[in-house]
């Protein structure tokens, strides 16, 4: 009788999409050290139950489609940044597992900074570093690891300590920091390195179950192409010349978990007595099924389309909704072109763009004709026909023609254009009450004296709803 | 009576020949067909294999090598 003992990992998927042969090898060099450290992970994964739990950030270099490989949660995050986008994972996902993985041109080279200071602040990750001397995907350029007198594709006479500084340990570099908890360096070069670099993977691994902190393990790894060498040699390479530069020990293990890394959490109530701020409204529990809102607000700047943004999202959030609001504008304060995402939902958002809304209200000419042929089909276009000489060319959309810059003008402010065509989405859409931006707008207007103005505006809006509605629909 | 052994996918195999080295007991050798992907894949030949893994922890594939140890209570899986 024979039991399996050693088999691909549950943590890794079954088939990857990505590749087209076979849909079953990675795409890494043969003999190259990504595997074997991916290996490492996926096993330990299993091993300690956390497979739902962990979000594995790919880095760029070689290993940038890991997420084709690793069945967890995935983000491939730019260049060198994992480690800023770990941390805001780490620390609004408390029960996530976050796993930096990354090269030494990714990692050492353009992210230097990054990991420094989420070493320093000891965030909760463990961060794979994956030293191999070169810089892989690109083709073998030199790295901040690179030895002196190796030859790359830069250093094509060796690299040299006056032209190109010494090599960089990122251990020794981490462990001068007080933050970390555990900063070990390991090596590929034969199995029983192997063996040993997988104790260290597990309690870097098992430092984040803990939430203990960080946890640093740099991994010697060959890169037998573009060290021009067969993978045998490049293990016999890495004996010989790299861990005589970069030692293979372990710098710091601290078995205490620290007290100091526990994040107070704030509640709505502190943060509002933190910031003086009195509640001036109360937030109504949500009695209302919706149909999620994906509202583009476009014009030119100074037309107000930010701020009716702004409102829009506190009415929903008034009335127990879940709002986002998302700017985007030149950098000309006045004049440019600029909009507004709005998304309202009864369900958490999980991202605020809006690329194509059910809702667009269009102020100027250039924004409907950027955005008429992105509103999803059934949607609803809000022109504002003061500015806008042309029809909306759709017919999968309802049309409402708003004479909105005209109306706001004949009240005396033209800016207030904005909230009529508010007035005409809200009655419109149903979807938020307009007694409620009855109510925010005077809590939200920042000049009170034109608080009157604006609430005409609104009830202009929601009067000529009806007018338009029967003649355009 | 059964013993230990490893198998591994012909396809996932790139022909690295790191389990040929790391094999204390000598039991894998690259064979001469070439595989789907375009190399010369490992092959496996019992020589008293004994589980020990080294093979699985080398190879850089994650599906490549599966290994089966003979269990001595003879209790059957
Ligand atoms: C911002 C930016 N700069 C440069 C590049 C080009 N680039 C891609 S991978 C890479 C280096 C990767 O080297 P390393 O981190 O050592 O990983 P390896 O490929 O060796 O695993 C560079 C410079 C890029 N993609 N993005
Ligand atoms: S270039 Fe180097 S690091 Fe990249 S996959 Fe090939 S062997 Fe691995």
């Amino acid at each position: 009788m024979v039991k399996v003992k050693h088999a691909k990992p549950e943590s890794f998927y079954k088939v990857y999409e990505r590749k087209l042969t076979t849909k079953k090898v990675t795409h890494y060099c043969p003999g190259c050290g990504h595997g074997v450290a991916h290996k490492l992970i996926a096993e330990i994964i299993d091993e300690l139950g956390i497979q739902d739990r962990v979000i594995f950030l790919s880095p760029v270099g070689c290993s940038v489609f890991a997420y084709y490989y690793f069945d967890v949660g995935n983000v491939q995050c730019s260049h060198g940044m994992a480690p800023a986008v770990g941390t805001g994972i780490a620390r609004t996902l408390e029960n996530s597992i976050v796993i930096s993985y990354q090269g030494d041109g990714d990692l050492a080279g353009i992210g230097m900074s990054a990991i420094i200071h989420a070493a320093n602040r000891g965030e909760n990750m463990a961060v794979f570093f994956i030293n191999n001397a070169i810089y892989g995907m690109t083709g073998g350029q030199m790295a901040p690891t690179t030895l002196l007198g190796q030859k790359t594709l830069t250093t094509p006479m060796g690299r040299s300590t006056n032209r190109d500084g010494n090599p960089i340990g990122m251990c020794e570099l981490i462990n001068s920091l007080t933050a970390p908890v555990f900063i070990e360096r390991v090596s590929l070069a034969n199995p029983a390195r192997v063996i040993k670099a997988r104790r260290a993977f597990k309690k870097a691994l098992f430092n984040q179950v803990e939430r203990k902190g960080f946890s640093f393990v740099e991994v010697l790894s060959p890169c037998p192409v573009n060290w021009k060498m067969s993978p045998l040699e490049s293990r016999k390479w890495i004996i010989n010349k790299l861990e005589p530069v970069f030692p293979v020990q372990n710098f710091r293990d601290i078995e205490e978990k620290p007290e100091r890394y526990e994040r107070v959490e704030m509640s709505d109530e502190e943060l509002l007595n933190l910031f003086k701020i009195e509640k001036e409204m109360e937030i109504k529990p949500k009695t209302k099924k919706i149909s999620d809102q994906h509202i583009k607000i476009a014009g030119f700047g100074g037309q107000g389309v930010m701020s009716a943004g702004v409102l829009l999202a506190n009415c929903a959030i008034m009335e127990g909704l879940n709002s986002t609001w998302l700017p985007s504008y030149g950098p000309e304060m006045r004049g440019g072109t600029a909009n507004a995402s709005v998304i309202i939902s009864e369900n958490i958002i999980g991202s605020p763009v809006v690329d194509n809304p059910n809702v667009l209200i269009a102020m100027n000419a250039p924004s409907l004709d950027t955005f008429e042929d992105q509103v999803s089909p059934g949607g609803f276009i809000i022109v504002n026909s003061s500015l806008i000489n042309r029809k909306v060319k759709r017919e999968d959309v309802e049309v409402l023609y708003v004479p909105a810059s005209e109306i706001a003008k004949d009240l005396g402010l033209i800016t207030t254009a904005n909230i009529v065509v508010l007035g005409v989405y809200m009655v419109k859409s149903r979807v938020l009450d307009t007694e409620t931006l009855k109510q925010v707008i005077p809590i939200s207007i920042k000049k009170k004296h034109l608080t009157e103005v604006n609430l005409k505006a609104l009830q202009a809006g929601i009067d000529i709803f009806k007018e338009e509605a029967g003649a355009h629909i | 009576m059964s013993e230990s052994y490893i198998t591994i996918n012909d396809d996932e195999c790139k022909g690295c020949r790191l389990c040929v080295d790391a094999c204390p007991k000598k039991c894998i050798v690259i064979g001469s067909n070439i595989n789907l992907i375009g190399y010369q894949y490992a092959r496996f030949e019992q020589n008293g294999c004994n589980a020990c893994g080294l093979c699985y922890y080398v190879c850089p594939e994650p599906g490549a090598v599966t290994v089966y140890k003979k269990d001595k209570k003879g209790s059957p899986q």
